[in-house]
């Protein structure tokens, strides 16, 4: 929110032109009969995606030359806002004159980068880049039908975000190199996320089999897996400094047992590590003296001088021991 | 021509209350609340709105009217007050609303649910009511407050005010009424019906925006939402409106003075307009029994014509119109009044809300009829839902799974 947004803007007003010029006046709006591909030895291929109930369908015709695939006409009839309907109508255009190969590989970014009037201004707000991609949609699903295979098996890779199309792979691999911590960051990153929202959690404007959330969730919590082993390797081989807090607590306890404590319970003593703060210069350990030890002269400068002496010796040159 | 039909959103602002509002902007501007004569001179309208606010809807003299910014404030203060008063400081837990209320109520009570209330939002019936039967098996002795709404914004559909305030008064239990969509369009007489809080609005009789009010039944305790100053008897802070106080005076004595008369002559507009689009268009359903809704309403659904691209038709046409509230009309969802009343699936994104006022002309209905039957014309020639070749087998799409 700031104050470009207090004012919600009208959605109308965020079409384009073309957009505009397409919902009013489709120009591959109809239908394509049996009887006309009969007659020029064409295959006809009728596709339907959507429903009324979710508030968009299409009908997508194609009238197929077999001998080479070439899509000669295409038709298209909807049930949806005026974006749904140019989106149609755009993608319908698209597919003339391209094989049938050709035409699977229209995405919806192709529909909705055709709707605009300048390259770097969008063709319709967010939450109207849903349509373009039902239009995507049903060129696999007439595409299936023609070449007799699943309309899945042109998908080469998992979509999470239909609306930019961005892939499981991408999202998995963004989040990892960039170390993203938020759905916003992902969205910023990716463009996932950005336009209906419905692939961010459960309950946006339509089913999704993957979110956004359950990937960040995943990706990160491998990181911090792989974070942990890093660094239960590195302090199996004696790198204290590349040790997560509490395996390097756990090593200043192992060498406070083995080489100090004793010498304080000797003079009626002891101690306990209260805190590490790790900075890039110093490792502090904040430390707290136990029965004699509390208030004894020494503490302050031999016993302290040998203890770091001691946890420098064993575990890192940056320690410094700070009593509290 | 172009024509507003979107009367339930807003209202034009009658010019006889433009007038009256006017001296109170630079003429009359003193604080009524300065004990000089620069304050004390806005007294005397004041009053006379007061006056007119009672006798609009024929309040007592022992009730209070006070005026708030709007009736999301009204809502927001009764909701949130009675969650202070009796459930924070007392020993109730419950309120009870419909699923159909306006955002204001509805958003508030999501919010009073995460602070631990328990709220019971009440379903309608295929009229699109709340059955007042319905109700009295939800109250319990730890409800604190009934929520239903006069009139539907989206249906106009007119609930069972009465029967509801006498269960709510035998089970001793706060009713509070949301009337932004009643007063103005129907008789509200508060001696007749059993009501503690009702939540007004100027804007949706010919007043101006930014100023609504609670009615509120025998000065029944409530905790101000806005603390400050002592206006309006210390229960609604915030130096008085006055020019829209004068407005909102004269906009209800306008919108109810023979009110009888003001709505036969709305209904036979409305129904003539209804009338001749179920005749003149196939597959067409108005929701709701029309004897039983405000007079100057229409929420119909067109088969195969999806609502947002019916609107943007009508706006070609220069017909302003709704798909419903226009709180949520940037929202994709479906029409929530349509699947409340359990429409099909398919009709709910068809719902196309007209909604007329006392200034829409017969000439305007004539052009609405023949503008709206051109745009269903055409956009049942682009859609789906009536085309004729039908997909390719294999090629059927499967129903979608929506959400609401």
């Amino acid at each position: 929110m700031a104050k470009n947004d207090l004012l919600g803007g009208s959605l109308w007003d965020q079409y384009s032109n073309k957009v505009t010029t397409l919902m009013n006046n489709p120009n591959n709006q109809g239908e394509i009969t049996q009887e006309e591909c009969d007659v020029a030895g064409h295959k006809l291929i009728v596709a339907d995606f959507g429903a009324e109930s979710c508030g968009d369908a299409v009908r997508l015709y194609w009238e197929v030359d077999p001998a080479n695939d070439v899509i000669v006409k295409s038709k298209f009839k909807s049930f949806g806002c005026g974006t749904a309907i140019a989106s149609s109508d755009m993608m319908a255009e698209l597919c003339i004159g391209k094989t049938v190969q050709e035409a699977v590989k229209i995405t919806n970014i192709d529909v909705e980068f055709s709707l605009r009037d300048t390259p770097d201004m969008p063709a319709v707000p967010p939450q109207k880049m849903h349509c373009s991609v039902m239009a995507y949609d049903v060129i696999k699903k007439a595409a299936g039908l023609y070449l007799g295979v699943d309309e899945n098996s042109f998908e080469d890779e998992i979509i999470v975000c239909e609306c930019a199309r961005v892939s499981l792979g991408t999202l998995r691999e963004v989040i990892r190199l960039n170390d993203l911590k938020t759905i916003e960051q992902v969205t910023d990153y990716t463009k996932a996320g950005g336009f209906c929202k419905s692939c961010i959690k459960p309950g946006g404007h339509e089913a999704r089999e993957y979110y956004l959330v359950d990937i960040l969730a995943d990706v990160r919590a491998e990181m911090d897996q792989e974070k942990m082993r890093a660094a239960a390797d590195a302090g199996s081989h004696g790198d204290f400094e590349a040790m997560t807090l509490v395996q390097k607590i756990k090593a200043i306890d192992s060498v406070v047992d083995e080489s100090i404590r004793q010498f304080l319970i000797m003079d009626g003593g002891n101690m306990e590590v209260i805190d590490i703060k790790d900075s890039p210069d110093y490792i502090d350990v904040y430390i707290r003296y136990l029965g004699a030890c509390n208030g004894c002269a020494s503490s302050s400068t031999g016993t302290l001088y040998a203890i770091e002496a001691t946890l420098k010796e064993k575990l890192s040159q940056k320690i410094r021991v700070l009593p509290i | 021509m172009q024509v507003y039909l979107d009367n339930n959103a807003t209202t034009m602002v009658d010019p006889a209350v433009t007038e009256a509002m006017i001296p109170f902007f630079s003429e009359i501007y003193g604080n009524p609340n300065s004990l000089h004569r620069y304050g004390t001179a806005s007294h005397p309208a004041i009053t006379k709105a007061i006056n007119q606010m009672y006798k609009a809807i024929n309040a007592s003299d022992k009730d209070d009217i006070i005026f708030t910014s709007c009736a999301t404030e009204s809502n927001n203060w009764v909701l949130k007050s009675v969650w202070v008063d009796k459930i924070l400081n007392g020993d109730k837990n419950h309120i009870v609303t419909t699923e159909i209320e306006h955002p204001s109520v509805l958003s508030t009570c999501k919010f009073l649910e995460e602070q631990g209330v328990k709220v019971t939002y009440l379903p309608v019936n295929d009229q699109g009511i709340v059955e007042a039967h319905t109700l009295r098996s939800f109250i319990t002795e730890k409800t604190a407050l009934v929520s239903v709404m006069w009139a539907n914004n989206e249906t106009g559909m007119i609930f069972p005010i009465k029967e509801i305030g006498e269960i709510c008064k035998e089970k001793g239990v706060l009713f509070h009424t949301d009337g932004v969509q009643a007063v103005g369009k129907i008789p509200v007489d508060m001696q007749n019906v059993h009501v503690d809080f009702m939540s007004l609005s100027a804007h949706k009789f010919h007043g101006p925006k930014g100023i609504g009010a609670l009615y509120i039944r025998n000065s029944e305790e409530l905790t101000p939402l806005l603390h400050g100053g002592e206006h309006m008897g210390g229960r609604r802070s915030g130096t008085l409106n006055v020019p829209y106080i004068v407005g909102m005076g004269k906009a209800i004595e306008l919108a109810t003075e023979n009110i009888e008369e003001k709505m036969v002559s709305i209904r036979a507009k409305r129904d003539r307009l209804e009338d001749a689009l179920l005749a003149g268009l196939s597959d067409v359903m108005v929701v709701g029994n029309r004897d039983n809704r405000t007079p100057n309403t229409i929420l119909i659904s067109i088969r195969g014509v999806e609502g947002e691209g019916m609107l943007w038709d009508l706006n070609n046409a220069l017909i302003g119109a709704s798909t419903g509230s226009a709180c949520a009309s940037e929202s994709l969802e479906a029409n929530t009044v349509m699947l409340a009343i359990g429409a099909d699936n398919e009709l709910a994104h068809t719902g196309i809300r007209l909604s007329l006022s006392r200034f829409t002309t017969d000439a305007e209905i004539d052009y609405v009829i023949e503008r709206f039957e051109n745009a269903v014309k055409r956009l049942r020639a682009i859609s789906s839902s009536y085309a004729i070749v039908q997909p390719t087998p294999g090629g059927e799409a499967g129903e979608c799974h929506i959400h609401h």
